[in-house]
C-alpha cells in the first residue's frame, strides 16, 4: 500500500506546536518500511501523456492477481515529473531503485515476475548509455541524473505530491516550524539575504533585497503587504515551474508562508496559468491539507501567526507573467503592464507593498531556512548562489528537466548531462532565456551558466529554458519564430511593441524568402534598438534579443540568405531544393508514395528523381527515405 | 520645489509633477499622443520619451509618467530619443495613414514616409486609448475598451457589439484627437433597430 493509504490510519489532528510536527513525522516514518517493495510511477504531465496511468492500472491489476511471497505487499506510488520526460513513462522499483524507461502496460507482468518477486532487472527496459550502449540499472548510475545537483527537484520523484504526510516524512514544514518557534521574522529575512538567492523568474534580482525593500515600504506606508507566487510560466518549451508546482506543491506553499512570516504578510496569491490544471489541483490540495493540519490559516502551529493564500488562474497571455500585468490581472482587469517608475515592492497589488517571486524562488526558501544560508551560499558561484532548474529541449539526446549549481558550464549541461546532440558532433548554438533571450554559439560552450555570464554574452537566464540547436537549425528561422510568438503575445498597448515587432518579423520573413538587402540589416538593428529603448515593459524591451544575438554571432548566415539566396541549414523553404542521390537511392519507391504532390518518379529498383518544379518542399521524402538518399541544398 | 535640468536648462517643479508637466511649464516641446490632462496617463504611445543621464549611465523614460525629482538631468532631443520617435512615427504612418494629425506631427519631426506596409488606408484611429480612458475614468462606465491584444488590438465595445452601458454623452468623441471616434460611436451605442433585434 502506498503511503497515501497508510496516512488514512493516522489521525489528522491539528498541529499545536513544532513538537507535534516532529511527533507526526516520526509516526509516519515508523509506518514506512524501508525494505518494502514499492513501485514508483511518474505521473508528471509528460509521462501522463505517454501513458503512465495505464501502466499504473496494469500494476494494480497484476499485483492483485499474483500471489506474492514478500514480507510486505508492494505499494504503487505516483509522483510528479522526474525530469526525464522524453523517456517516459518512467517506473522505479524500490528499494533497489531499479529504473525503467518507456514502460508500457504489457511490460508490467515481466517487471512483477522478475523484479518485484525476484529482485532481478528486466534488461530491455533499462536505460542504455547514449555513448556505450551499456544498460544502467539505477538513477544514480545514469549521467543524466548523477551529474545534477537536485535540490529544488529533490523530492519530486520520491514523494506523492497529493499527500501532505509524504512531504512531512521527508522533512516538510520543518523549516516553517523552526522559523516560527526559534526565529524572529527579522532573522528569517536576514537568512534569505545572506543566502544570496537571486530571483529564478528572469532578471535575477536578489530576493532578500526585494523582501527588505517591501518591509521598509510597509512600515513607511503603514499598509498591508502581499506575497505572490508567479506561476505563469509562459515561455514556449519551458516546464520547470509547472513541474515544481505539480510535483512538490507543499515546497512552494511552505516557502510562501515563510516569506509571509518574514515580511509580516497575512495574504498571499498564487498566480498559476490556466493551462496547468494539474498544478492548480495539487496546489489546492496542498493548501487544504495544510489548513487542516494548522500549517496555514489562523494561528499557525499555535504561534499566533496568521496567513492564508489563494489561487488565481492566469489569463493565458505571456505578458501576464510580467509583474505589473500580473497584478492588474489579479485585480480583475485586463493584464496590461503599467509604466513602472515606482517599484512593486512599494506599489504592487492594490497599490500596496507586494513581493512577487517565481515558483522556484519560493520553493528554495524552506531549504535555506532548514539548512542555513551558509549551506545555500556554498553552492554555485560568487554572486550566483544555489542551483537552477533548466528545461533542456531541442537537438539533445536527453531532453528533460535538469538542475545544476549556477556557474556550471554549457557543455556540462548539454554534452554531459544532456548526452550531446543526436548523431554526435558539436551543437551549433543554444538559445537561453526563452523568447526574450539570445542564442549562444558553440564557441562559448565553456561559458558558466549564471546570470552575469549569460547577460555578458547578450543572452539571459530568463526562467531557464534551454533550446539546443544543431546544424539543421536556421538562426533566421529561430529568430523569426520567437518574434512571431512575442508579436502574438504582446498586449498591444504600446506602439513600439505592437507595431515594431511585426515589422521586425516582416523583415525576417523577407530574409527567409531570399529577399532583403544589407540595408535591411541596418534598418533591423536600428528598429531593434528603438524598441529596446522605447517599449513600455520588458516584453518589448527584451524582444529584439534573439534577433540581435543571432545577428551578432551568425551574421554570415543572414548574409547567405540575403546575398546568395541560400539557407545553409536547409530550413527556409523558399531557399532550398530537394534532390535524390542516385548512388544512395535503392529505388524502393517509399518517398514517391508519400510525396503529396507526386513530384517523385522512377522505376522500381532504379534511382528516383524529384521534379523541383512540382516539389513543394514539405520534406516528407527526406523523412521517409531509410537510405538517406534525399539531399537538401 | 524640485530642482533639475532639462536640455541643460535649470528648471523647478512642484512636488508631484511629472517631467512632461515641468517641460511644458517651461515651453520645452515634447510630442505626446496618448496624454490628456483629464485622464490618468497611460504611457502607451512612447512619443514623449526623454533621456536621463548621469555620468555614463543613461536611460529612456516616458516623461508623461516619470515623476520630477531633484538632480535629474533630462534630454528631450538626444540621438536615442530621435531614433525611437522616428520609428514610432513611421509605424503610425503605416497603421493609421488616414490621420492628418499624425501626418502633420510626423512631418514636424522630419518623418514624411514609412518603410512599413500600409494595411488599411482608411484607418485613422491612432490607438491612443483616450476614448476608453475618458469613458471609464470620467464618465464612469466601460462602454468602450481595447479588444484583443498585440497587432489585433482594436478600440470598440466589448465583443464589438453595441451595448447599453453607453450613455451617449459624447465624451469619447470630443476627446478623440483624430475624429476616429465620431465615425464609430454608432457601433458602440447601437441604432434603435439594432437595439430591438438584440433585445428580441
Ligand atoms: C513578458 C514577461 C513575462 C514574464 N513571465 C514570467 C513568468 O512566466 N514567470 C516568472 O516567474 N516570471 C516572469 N517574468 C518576470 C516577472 O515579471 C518577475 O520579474 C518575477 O516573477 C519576479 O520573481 P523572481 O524575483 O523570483 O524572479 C516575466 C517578465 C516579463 C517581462
Ligand atoms: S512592451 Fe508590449 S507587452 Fe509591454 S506594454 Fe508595450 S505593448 Fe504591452
Ligand atoms: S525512399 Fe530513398 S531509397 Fe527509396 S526511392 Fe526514395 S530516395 Fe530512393
Ligand atoms: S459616449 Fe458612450 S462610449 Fe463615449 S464616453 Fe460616453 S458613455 Fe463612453
Ligand atoms: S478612437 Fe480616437 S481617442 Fe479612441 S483610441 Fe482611436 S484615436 Fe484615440
Ligand atoms: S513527466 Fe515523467 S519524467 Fe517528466
Ligand atoms: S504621452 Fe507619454 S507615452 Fe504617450
Amino acid at each position: 500500500m502506498g503511503i497515501a493509504n497508510l496516512a488514512e490510519k493516522i489521525d489528522a489532528k491539528r498541529l499545536e506546536s513544532s513538537d507535534d510536527l516532529v511527533q507526526l513525522r516520526r509516526e509516519i516514518q515508523m509506518r514506512q518500511d524501508p525494505s518494502q517493495v514499492q513501485i514508483v510511477v511518474c505521473h508528471g504531465t509528460g509521462c501522463l501523456v505517454s501513458g503512465s496511468p495505464a501502466v499504473t492500472r496494469a500494476f494494480k491489476k497484476v499485483l492483485g492477481e499474483t500471489d506474492i511471497e514478500a514480507k510486505v505487499m508492494p505499494g504503487v506510488k505516483t509522483t510528479g515529473c522526474q525530469g526525464f520526460c522524453s523517456r517516459g513513462p518512467l517506473v522505479t522499483i524500490m528499494p533497489q531503485g531499479i529504473f525503467y524507461e518507456r514502460v508500457s502496460p504489457k511490460d508490467v507482468e515481466d517487471i512483477v515476475e522478475q523484479t518485484v518477486k525476484n529482485g532481478k532487472p528486466v534488461e530491455r527496459l533499462l536505460y542504455k548509455d547514449v555513448n556505450t550502449g551499456e544498460p544502467l540499472q539505477t538513477m544514480d548510475e545514469i549521467p543524466f541524473y548523477n551529474l545534477q545537483t537536485r535540490n529544488v527537484l529533490k523530492n519530486i520523484g520520491t514523494i506523492d505530491p497529493t499527500d501532505i504526510y509524504d512531504y512531512i516524512a521527508v522533512g516538510g514544514y520543518q523549516a516553517l516550524a523552526k522559523a516560527l518557534t526559534t526565529m524572529t521574522p527579522e532573522q528569517v529575512l536576514e537568512e534569505v539575504e545572506k543566502s544570496g538567492i537571486r530571483g529564478r523568474g528572469g532578471a535575477g534580482f536578489p530576493a532578500g533585497r526585494k523582501w527588505r525593500g517591501a518591509v521598509q515600504a510597509k512600515e513607511r506606508k503603514n499598509q498591508p503587504l502581499y506575497v505572490v507566487v508567479n506561476g505563469d510560466e509562459g515561455d514556449p518549451g519551458a516546464f520547470m515551474d509547472g513541474s515544481v508546482m505539480e510535483g512538490d506543491p507543499h515546497a512552494v506553499l511552505e516557502g510562501l508562508i515563510l516569506g509571509a512570516y518574514a515580511m509580516g504578510s497575512e495574504k498571499g496569491y498564487m498566480y498559476v496559468r490556466a493551462e496547468y490544471p494539474l498544478a492548480i489541483q495539487h496546489l489546492e490540495m496542498a493548501m487544504a491539507a495544510a489548513r487542516e493540519l494548522g500549517l496555514l490559516g489562523d494561528n499557525i502551529l499555535n504561534t499566533g501567526f496568521c496567513f492564508d493564500a489563494q489561487i488565481n488562474r492566469g489569463a493565458g497571455a505571456f505578458v501576464c507573467g510580467e509583474s505589473t500585468a500580473l497584478f492588474t490581472s489579479i485585480e480583475g482587469k485586463a493584464g496590461e503592464p503599467r509604466p513602472k517608475y515606482v517599484r512593486s515592492v512599494e506599489e504592487g497589488l492594490w497599490g500596496c507593498p507586494t513581493v512577487l517571486n517565481n515558483v522556484e524562488t519560493w520553493a528554495n526558501i524552506p531549504k535555506i531556512i532548514d539548512k542555513g544560508a551558509e549551506w545555500y551560499a556554498s553552492i554555485g558561484s560568487p554572486n550566483n548562489t544555489g542551483t537552477k532548474v533548466f528545461s533542456l529541449v531541442g537537438k539533445v539526446n536527453n531532453v528533460g528537466l535538469v538542475e545544476v549549481p549556477l556557474g556550471t558550464s554549457l557543455s556540462t549541461i548539454i554534452e554531459d548531462i544532456g548526452g550531446g546532440i543526436p548523431g554526435g558532433g558539436e551543437f551549433k548554438a543554444v538559445q537561453t532565456g526563452g523568447p526574450s533571450g539570445g542564442c549562444i554559439p558553440y564557441k562559448h560552450k565553456d561559458a558558466p551558466v549564471d546570470y552575469d555570464s549569460l547577460t555578458k554574452l547578450g543572452s539571459m537566464m530568463g526562467s531557464g529554458g534551454m533550446i539546443v540547436m544543431d546544424k539543421r537549425d536556421c538562426v533566421v528561422d529561430v529568430a523569426r519564430y520567437f518574434l512571431k510568438f512575442l508579436e502574438e503575445e504582446s498586449c498591444g498597448k504600446c506602439n513600439p511593441c505592437r507595431l515594431g515587432l511585426t515589422r521586425m518579423r516582416e523583415i525576417l520573413d523577407d530574409f527567409s524568402k531570399g529577399c532583403g538587402s544589407e540595408q535591411d540589416i541596418e534598418d533591423l538593428m536600428s528598429l531593434a534598438t528603438s524598441i529596446q529603448d522605447g517599449a513600455l515593459c520588458a516584453l518589448g524591451t527584451s524582444a529584439p534579443n534573439p534577433v540581435l544575438t543571432t545577428l551578432h554571432f551568425f551574421k554570415d548566415e543572414y548574409l547567405a540568405h540575403i546575398k546568395d539566396q541560400k539557407c545553409p541549414a536547409g530550413v527556409c523553404k523558399d531557399l532550398i531544393t530537394y534532390s535524390i542521390d542516385p548512388d544512395a537511392c535503392t529505388g524502393c519507391g517509399a518517398c514517391a508514395k508519400q510525396c503529396p504532390n507526386n513530384a517523385i518518379t522512377g522505376e522500381k529498383k532504379e534511382p528516383h528523381t524529384i521534379d523541383t518544379d512540382a516539389c513543394i518542399r514539405c520534406g516528407i521524402c527526406e523523412e521517409t527515405c531509410k537510405f538517406n538518399a534525399v539531399l537538401v541544398s | 520645489m524640485l530642482k533639475f535640468r532639462i536640455n541643460d536648462i535649470d528648471v523647478e517643479a512642484e512636488p508631484g509633477w511629472t517631467v512632461l508637466e515641468t517641460a511644458r511649464e517651461y515651453g520645452i516641446e515634447i510630442p505626446t499622443l496618448c496624454f490628456h490632462e483629464a485622464v490618468q496617463a497611460s504611457g502607451a504611445c512612447r512619443l514623449c520619451m526623454v533621456e536621463l543621464r548621469e555620468g555614463d549611465w543613461t536611460k529612456l523614460v516616458a516623461s508623461c509618467v516619470y515623476p520630477a525629482k531633484d538632480g535629474l538631468n533630462v534630454y528631450t532631443e538626444s540621438e536615442r530619443i530621435t531614433n525611437v520617435r522616428r520609428w514610432i512615427f513611421e509605424m503610425l504612418l503605416s497603421e493609421c495613414p488616414a490621420s492628418q494629425e499624425i501626418r502633420d506631427m510626423a512631418a514636424k519631426y522630419g518623418v514624411t514616409s514609412t518603410r512599413f506596409a500600409i494595411k488599411d488606408p482608411e484607418q485613422d484611429c491612432i490607438m491612443c486609448g483616450l476614448c476608453t480612458r475618458v469613458c471609464a475614468e470620467v464618465v464612469g462606465v466601460h462602454a468602450i475598451a481595447t479588444q484583443s491584444r498585440g497587432v489585433y488590438k482594436k478600440i470598440g465595445s466589448p465583443f464589438m457589439k453595441p451595448n447599453e452601458a453607453c450613455v451617449a454623452c459624447g465624451s469619447c468623441v470630443s476627446v478623440c484627437p483624430t475624429g476616429a471616434m465620431a465615425r464609430r460611436i454608432d457601433l458602440v451605442r447601437g441604432k434603435m433597430e439594432e437595439d430591438q433585434t438584440n433585445a428580441a
